[in-house]
């Protein structure tokens, strides 16, 4: 548990990926400190979702390193299991437990894995479910809610674990357009109370409003790494400005 | 919106539907029935089928009938159904030829067995307790059926039969079966090259084979491949067999279940921190039972039809004993009345059970209605 860098929450060197002969992910190389919002974005297909799903081992990568909170990953199923109860995903379908009641969602890794009591998880729970604001469905199924309340509840399941970092795989991008909002609302509030959070995502609006840094990548890589203002207004590289040339605001 | 409506037109709408709907409904009935020479014909000449049928049936099962009470001369000579036949017989055919004197020990095991069926339908009573139970309630059904101990006369399994029999051997195909079966249908999803490959062939070579051979290799063949001196008991054996040919069969049903589960399931336990184990438990077998809830059911009640076939390595289930009742020279042999009253009992369990079934294939829909 004796972080080398104490202030990194991720560290990431010299790392690749392959599927096959394609190379997904080409020679990786970033840190994020304590506490820092970063958005991570690009064209489909780019590796932006492999690389944050190797952040809690769920693709393993095949060179280099990642440290996560000052655990390395490697294949030692202890160091993954602790690595994943300190990093939260949400992902782009949820992947709510659908046969559970909203409270059951996210009270089942508390108790099987941090061992609470029904008592404490439930509690804990409601807390998380009432900053999601969605305390009056705990006792409903998924199936239940809309698409924006689903992700909310799926953010409050995460939170639940009580993780140091919070990942999101392109959050809003399965959500009808009028419920974006209360998500990214949500995620905004996430972050103004200091959580570190990668956010592979397309909204540029939340880029440009909550991260510190925003990250751009093409084809493995990363081609750009800046401050918003500095990455919107002067991107340096002509992939960048040719990408934000095609959004839509 | 109701402020825009103007009332009258409102109250007039629904009066016209109900006025329109019902004769639209009878006419389609009797047009589909009467509607040209042909269906009139066919009509017509089914119903008087129906009523002759139905004349002679009730004339054989009540009019011209010997009720319990009479004697096998009595049914000699009437043209009737023998009820008298299983009302003398009924404990014979339920029962087997365990000793009279100790048949209530089988009466007490199956209404143990039935009433704890019956205990374990509502999901809410699942849980290990309900295991424990369950295998306290089955050691106990096969030690009370046993005896030798506790002043019981001891009787020995060649001498059970009937009911309990069946009973036993289906509770005992389908309790341990569906847990074996769980464990083949994860084996043959497994990365582990070992597990599949082991899986894949347990499947496929019980699968492979009918029940009547696997029957007779428990029976015939398992004595003679265990050492001299060690000898394993016929129901025990059969038992053994029904248990894995469920499994097997189950196996496949769940495996079905399993590829329905979204990829998104296992990898929202796994950034969780959830072991496979708690995953596997937790989050995937309870959806993938859910969704196989029907093909289940399917296979479980052709599991219990199917222990009617132990008769043929000598034990005598329910239909079994119903046969041999049949061969007293005291009385005529009234197949058609032994078999209906066991159809009945094996149709009441059935029938049980798919409709219980439905239930819970419902209950589980309404959860995920959206």
């Amino acid at each position: 548990m004796n972080a080398p860098q104490p202030s990194a929450a991720v560290a990431i060197a010299g790392m690749h990926k392959w599927y096959g002969d394609f190379h997904a992910l080409d020679d990786i190389n970033l840190t994020v400190k304590d506490g820092e919002r970063l958005v991570i974005c690009g064209p489909s297909g780019s590796g932006k979702s492999t690389l944050i799903r190797c952040v809690n081992r769920l693709e393993r990568h095949e060179q280099g390193s990642i440290v996560v909170n000052g655990v390395a990953l490697t294949d030692d199923l202890r160091k993954i299991d602790q690595v994943r109860s300190d990093a939260g995903m949400v992902f782009q379908h949820f992947n709510l437990f659908p046969h559970l009641t909203v409270l059951e969602n996210c009270t089942l890794a508390p108790m099987w894995v941090r061992k609470q009591s029904r008592a404490d998880a439930e509690a804990l729970a409601m807390q998380f479910l009432e900053r999601v604001r969605i305390p009056e469905q705990a006792h409903k199924f998924p199936g239940q809610l809309s698409g924006g309340q689903q992700q909310r509840v799926a953010i409050a399941r995460s939170l639940c674990m009580t993780p140091r970092i919070m990942l999101f795989d392109e959050p809003t991008s399965a959500l009808d357009p009028e419920m974006v909002k209360e998500v990214l609302d949500t995620m905004a509030s996430l972050a103004q109370d200091g959580m570190t959070m990668l956010c592979v995502t397309h909204e540029m609006g939340f880029a440009r409003r909550v991260a510190d840094r925003v990250v751009f990548m093409e084809r493995g890589r990363i081609i750009e790494t800046n401050t918003p203002d500095a990455f919107f207004d002067r991107p340096q590289h002509e992939r960048t400005q040719a990408f934000l040339s095609q959004i839509v605001h | 919106m109701n402020t825009l409506t103007p009332p009258a037109p409102a109250l007039a709408l629904p009066a016209e539907a109900v006025a329109i709907a019902p004769p639209a409904e009878r006419s389609q009935v009797m047009s589909r029935l009467f509607g040209d020479a042909i269906s009139a014909l066919a009509t017509v000449v089914t119903l008087a089928l129906l009523v002759y049928a139905a004349k002679h049936v009730i004339d054989w099962a009540f009019i011209q009938s010997v009720w319990p009470g009479a004697d096998g001369g009595a049914c000699r000579a009437a043209g009737g159904a023998c009820w008298a036949f299983l009302g003398e017989k009924m404990r014979q055919i339920l029962f087997g030829i365990y000793p009279p004197a100790q048949q209530w020990r089988p009466a007490v095991v199956c209404v143990m067995l039935l009433a704890l069926s019956a205990g374990s339908l509502p999901p809410r009573f699942w849980g290990r307790t309900l295991g424990v139970v369950w295998i306290v309630a089955m050691v106990g059904a096969v030690l009370l059926m046993r005896g030798g101990m506790l002043g019981l006369e001891a009787v020995p399994t060649a001498s059970w039969g009937g009911l309990p029999v069946t009973l036993l051997l289906a509770v005992c195909a389908l309790g341990l079966g569906f847990p074996f079966a769980i464990v083949l249908a994860l084996g043959r999803r497994s990365e582990l090259p070992v597990a599949r490959m082991l899986s894949i062939a347990l499947i496929e070579l019980i699968r492979g084979l009918p029940l009547v051979s696997l029957l007779f290799i428990a029976s015939i063949l398992l004595p003679i491949m265990l050492p001299a001196g060690m000898s394993i008991d016929s129901v025990l054996r059969a038992g053994a067999a029904l248990t894995v040919f469920s499994a097997a069969y189950l196996a496949e049903v769940i495996r079905g279940g399993l590829q329905a589960i979204p990829q998104g399931q296992g990898e929202a336990s796994r950034a969780l921190g959830l072991t496979w184990w708690q995953m596997t438990r937790l989050v995937v077998l309870p959806q993938a039972v859910r969704a196989v809830i029907a093909p289940l059911t399917n296979t479980a009640i052709v599991m219990i039809k199917n222990t009617s076939l132990v008769l043929i390595v000598g034990l005598f289930d329910l239909l079994s004993s119903g046969r041999v009742a049949l061969t007293d020279p005291a009385w005529p042999t009234p197949y058609v009345e032994t078999y209906l009253f066991i159809a009945g009992i094996y149709f009441a369990i059935c029938f049980s059970l798919s409709r219980y079934a439905m239930w819970l294939e419902r209950k589980y829909q309404r959860t995920a209605a959206r």
